[in-house]
């Protein structure tokens, strides 16, 4: 039996400027100087899973390179750390995309739960190994959270996307 | 999936395979990775990168800034009526002490000419603003708004009113790091300010700092002030850096564990004091006989044998 669910609607096909203007945002959100909270999900690392698994000819283990230096600067952590992380995060999304997109979003999530946990699981080791400070349990409770937020966010970032074909101009979207 | 208005899919170009690419983007990041940690030589990398990026996380700070100073705003009249009194009182208190310190710097100059040591460095420094800690949970680090445009450099003792807070490592051009004491890679050489025993201290994670490699029955008790010993030409000498809060003496190990509590407030100042560079005490005498061996032509042969001659 077909399933029938919100992933088989029919899109418009992505802008590729969104695409950039979300990372964009992303690394923004990641910017914030709020310190050390823990669960404070990895935005980057969201946005990247989510466009990997969208659109996985479109961003990649390049894009995931790239974001993974600029985080690596930005937080003062290791050089290649995040980099690291990311290109595997991006491997896995592409790769189990055409496998994710056939569930619904609470599945989706489910399948998103355990590549952003090991990518997060990737940095503890790394880190670990290089002799840092164990940052405490707390630290894998981001991806959770993030996870959590499956949800929302695809229907955030594909809302442009949502827009029929044939253009009314009574109706605002 | 259909997706409407898309050009056919690129069955065949994809470019490099997956696998192939995984691979070249992961040894990537491990010779980042590698580099990074072993030879410490991306600092231009590093800078490239945050200056790039200094207008987005200068634009990030905002918001947080703001809802900082509208905190500040808000603070009721009478708290900072309590604080000005405060103040004053203290101030009224060590008048005294600052009365009396131009006479007692003078006499002290005058004391130590007499005894022909050195003059004590006149320390000088730059006030800097600590912006917002790191966000890298495994290290602790701060960033402060005075880069290499203030003439920051990387080495620099950052401290507060009450003692050390740590050491700027990274320098970029606005902006410079400053790794906390805590952080686990951070060592400082101290002396204990009642026994005189010198060691070294290093960061032990969660906020607290280890005296490392001294022997379990090294003379040292719990509340002994630790301060810099200023033997590695960096930290002046005298600085307050941590006070003993526990001693762990288990016959099984060779070393005791001893914990300790920084004096300064290490993670919750807001300004803090970049000292300028120590000057470097004056080089080590050469060790003539072994300098000797290797420089057989030359003026310096002939140095080194005339003081080899002195020596003997």
């Amino acid at each position: 039996m077909q399933p029938t669910n919100s992933s088989r609607r029919i899109l418009l096909p992505v802008k590729g400027w969104f695409i950039l203007f979300s990372l964009f945002v992303a690394l923004f959100l990641n910017l914030l100087p709020i310190g050390r909270v823990a669960g404070v999900p990895d935005w980057v690392a969201l946005v990247l899973a989510f466009w990997c698994v969208r659109e996985p000819l479109k961003v990649g283990m390049a894009a995931g390179f790239i974001l993974g230096v600029v985080t690596d600067v930005a937080d003062a952590s290791l050089m290649g750390q995040h980099a690291l992380a990311y290109v595997l995060l991006a491997f896995a999304a592409s790769g189990l995309s055409r496998r994710i997109l056939w569930f619904p979003l609470g599945q989706q999530a489910l399948h998103i739960l355990p590549l952003l946990f090991g990518a997060q699981l990737v940095m503890l080791l790394v880190r670990m190994a290089s002799g840092a400070e164990f940052p405490g349990v707390l630290y894998l409770l981001a991806p959770v959270i993030a996870a959590g937020l499956w949800h929302p966010i695809t229907y955030l970032l594909l809302m442009p996307q949502y827009r029929p074909v044939d253009r009314d101009e009574n109706r605002p979207i | 999936m259909s997706v409407v208005g898309h050009s056919p899919p690129p069955f065949f170009k994809r470019g490099v395979a997956p696998l192939a690419r995984l691979a070249i983007f992961t040894a990537l990041s491990l010779f980042l990775l590698v580099v990074d940690l072993r030879f410490s030589t991306l600092d231009m990398l590093r800078a490239t990168i945050a200056t790039a990026i200094y207008p987005l996380q200068q634009l990030a700070y905002r918001p947080v800034e703001f809802v900082g100073g509208a905190g500040q705003y808000f603070a009721s009249l009478t708290t900072l009526q309590r604080e000005n009194n405060e103040l004053r009182d203290r101030q009224l208190a060590i008048a005294n002490q600052l009365l009396r310190q131009e006479h007692l710097e003078l006499e002290n100059q005058r004391l130590r000419a007499l005894l022909d040591m050195r003059d004590r460095q006149p320390t000088q420094g730059s006030v800097a603003d600590i912006l917002y800690s790191a966000r890298d949970p495994f290290s602790r680090r701060v960033f402060i708004d005075k880069g290499q445009q203030q003439g920051i450099n990387s080495g620099q003792v950052v401290v507060d009113d009450i003692g050390v807070v740590g050491q700027v490592t990274r320098v970029y051009p606005l902006l410079s790091e400053v790794t906390l004491l805590t952080d686990k890679h951070q060592a400082i050489p101290v002396q204990s300010q009642r026994s005189g025993l010198r060691a070294v201290l290093a960061g032990a994670g969660a906020g607290l700092m280890e005296l490392r490699y001294l022997p379990a029955n090294a003379e040292i008790v719990e509340g002994d002030i630790l301060v810099t010993s200023g033997l590695d030409g960096i930290y002046l000498p005298g600085l307050p850096v941590a006070r003993v809060s526990k001693i762990d003496r288990d016959a099984a190990y060779t070393f005791a564990r001893i914990l300790c509590e920084p004096l300064a407030g290490i993670e919750r100042n807001g300004q803090v004091l970049v000292l300028s560079p120590r000057e470097m005490p004056a080089a080590r005498p050469e060790d003539a006989p072994l300098r000797g061996a290797d420089a057989a032509t030359g003026k310096g042969a002939k140095i080194n044998r005339g003081a080899a001659a002195k020596g003997r």
